[in-house]
């Protein structure tokens, strides 16, 4: 009997090949995510009550919460109802990824001939541990945002964040009143460069810390069943599952924060959070 | 060979300082809060855990990294 081995692999195991198109076991579990939600919409829309039954009623509850924490992050009801539906579809998707990836512990898969060995490949393993899946979500959730703000506050204000033309412009109509502004333009346009750069940065941060998360999540089941097997790993599942969902609420939280933030026009925005500030300290000075 | 063993001990010890003071000082500054007003602890809790889960993000980065290596 050979011996079989299961190797953790940075990247999605293929399963087989359809032609040239090889499917990995992280493609199927996000087909089956899919699968799963719009299976669950559909049962939730065929037996929508008014007094709700026992499934309408834990999915109130759950939108009615995600509902009040993202307007918390907005600051307005009228901007959340537009961003929520995106977030807590985003939600849903890695948090239902996250735990079919904790299901297979010595589960389904087929085995391979690897290079020495025969290899165990599960059949799933979570869409959002492979970096292929987090990366299309970032890109979703940055790209989203700038178009969110494209049509919030218009394209010239979301253009003059990145390439500031309007700063630059001002060096000719502002030099008359004031000299410092041939100082000042420049480095505001050196600044939305930056912000450029930011946006990058915003991908590669938000998709490597969904991925990171999953995959050390599996790393460390895979390690601790090694070391004794079926009864040590029961702790840390509970800790995945706790995990899995955190890092689903951050990455939705985040998708939201951008959007918001895209969503704001800078220049009225810095007045409203001065008249903000000034009420919120009145209310903490008058109860105290 | 063995010195690719080294590198990835390394990236994920000395990756793993900064995220493990991080967390103390998150944990502990809570615990201070919550010790300050117990009636919080129920607001405190989720900005904690996300707080947390910022700064495990980059050990997890480091341990991403002393895979590839």
């Amino acid at each position: 009997m050979e011996q079989i081995s299961h190797e953790i692999t940075l990247f999605a195991e293929p399963i087989f090949h359809f032609k040239n198109f090889a499917i990995t076991n992280a493609l199927l579990t996000s087909w089956l995510v899919v699968v799963v939600v719009i299976i669950l919409s559909f049962i939730l829309r065929s037996k929508l009550r008014v007094i709700p039954g026992k499934l309408q009623n834990i999915f109130e509850i759950i939108m009615d919460g995600a509902l009040d924490l993202c307007d918390q992050v907005t600051n307005s009801r009228a901007l959340s109802v537009k961003v929520f539906p995106i977030a807590i579809s985003v939600f849903f998707f890695v948090l239902i990824n996250n735990w079919l990836g904790l299901l297979p512990i010595g589960g389904l898969g087929i085995l391979e001939k690897g290079s020495h060995s025969l290899a165990f490949i599960p059949f799933l393993r979570g869409g959002t541990a492979d970096v292929n899946t987090t990366i299309a979500l970032a890109i979703m959730a940055v790209l989203g945002a700038n178009l969110f703000g494209i049509f919030s506050i218009g394209l010239w204000k979301i253009f003059n964040k990145y390439v500031n033309l309007k700063a630059l412009g001002q060096v000719f109509t502002k030099i008359k009143k004031d000299k410092t502004v041939i100082i000042v333009a420049p480095i505001t346009f050196f600044v939305g460069l930056l912000e450029l750069i930011g946006e990058f940065a915003k991908v590669a941060s938000l998709s490597f810390r969904l991925f990171g998360n999953v995959f050390a999540g599996e790393v460390l089941l895979a390690s601790m069943a090694a070391l004794f097997a079926y009864i040590l790993p029961v702790p840390f599942l509970f800790l995945e599952i706790l995990v899995g969902m955190i890092q689903a609420l951050i990455f939705a939280m985040l998708l939201v924060v951008y959007f918001t933030i895209s969503a704001t026009d800078h220049e009225e925005h810095e007045h409203e959070e001065d008249y903000g500030k000034i009420y919120k300290e009145s209310i903490i000075n008058s109860n105290v | 060979m063995e010195l690719d063993t080294l590198g990835k001990a390394l990236a994920i010890g000395l990756g793993a300082i900064g995220p493990g003071i991080g967390i103390g000082l998150i944990g502990a500054k809570a615990m201070e809060a919550i010790g300050r007003n117990p009636e919080a602890t129920n607001k405190i809790l989720v900005p904690m855990l996300l707080a947390c889960a910022f700064a495990e993000a980059i050990a997890i980065y480091a341990l991403v990294i002393a895979f590839s290596i």
